[in-house]
């Protein structure tokens, strides 16, 4: 007997659903981040168990990409977030207000 | 109850356990190790999943490189106990009822939905694993420029991270 794929799809959703609040109720930009990078993996998640449920291999491959894209936004972002403690000596995006309306 | 049901039920609550540790972690580093275990009991799923390769690429990237940056940056910024400020009103009072309303309807959608229940009867999954070798067939003939475009992407990202991140003259 093996777990039906729509466990996973819903694992996946309550995943995605967490990083979206975490994204949305954290103060701390670096934690942001880490709920950008949970959502994706969740993403990942519901890749996979869509690849088992059609049995191709195109998931897989398109998983690889989504980890590759989220190394390199994980470079260039947390670059960002040393330039912007450089010049605000702030973390919390409540001070990154210059834009705000 | 099988193996399989276990081993998926128990990853499945860690996973949650760690994502709802990321949020309610006043610490970022307390954040960041609730996410590392996300990710592996993630990578105990993608094996359950039959995807041995990239269960590995999940702990290897992931757990390792990914992390460990985020870690670094941590620990560069100093980053201590996140202050708490309030939420706009409008957020206080619309945006509530509204996340509660949207939850109810994509429940109702999804239970009403016919592709969802076409999801939820397909189980037919094979236990065979997917190889390695079928999935750098996969990768390197028909995908084989988007893998060599993202040599170029990485490329660019380490050059962003570096022009970003040092110091002006």
């Amino acid at each position: 007997m093996i777990v039906p794929v729509s466990y996973y799809l819903v694992l996946s959703a309550i995943l995605f659903g967490l990083g979206v609040v975490a994204f949305v109720f954290k103060r701390n930009v670096i934690t942001i981040f880490m709920s950008i990078e949970l959502m994706l993996n969740a993403v990942n998640l519901a890749f996979v168990a869509f690849a088992r449920a059609h049995n191709q291999l195109d998931g897989l491959v398109f998983v690889f990409f989504v980890i590759v894209v989220a190394a390199a936004e994980a470079a260039v972002g947390l670059a960002i977030v040393i330039t912007l403690v450089r010049n605000r000596e702030s973390l919390n995006v409540e001070r990154v207000n210059l834009l705000k309306f | 109850m099988n193996i399989p049901f276990i081993l998926f039920f128990v990853c499945a609550l860690l996973a949650v356990a760690g994502a709802v540790m990321l949020i309610l972690a006043r610490e970022p580093i307390h954040s960041a190790l609730a996410l590392v275990l996300v990710m592996m009991s993630l990578a105990v799923l993608y094996l359950l999943l039959g995807a041995e390769f990239i269960a590995a690429v999940q702990i290897i990237v992931y757990a390792g490189a990914i992390m460990v940056l985020f870690v670094f940056v941590i620990m560069l910024l100093n980053a201590g106990v996140e202050e708490r400020t309030d939420f706009s009103k409008i957020a206080k009072y619309a945006g509530l009822p509204l996340a509660f309303f949207l939850l109810l309807w994509i429940g109702h959608w999804l239970a009403h939905a016919p592709a969802g229940a076409v999801i939820a009867n397909g189980g037919s999954a094979p236990t065979v694993a997917f190889s390695t070798v079928e999935l750098s067939k996969q990768l390197f003939r028909p995908y084989l420029f988007p893998f060599e475009a993202t040599s170029i992407l990485i490329l660019i990202a380490i050059l962003g991270a570096w022009v970003l991140a040092r110091k002006e003259e």
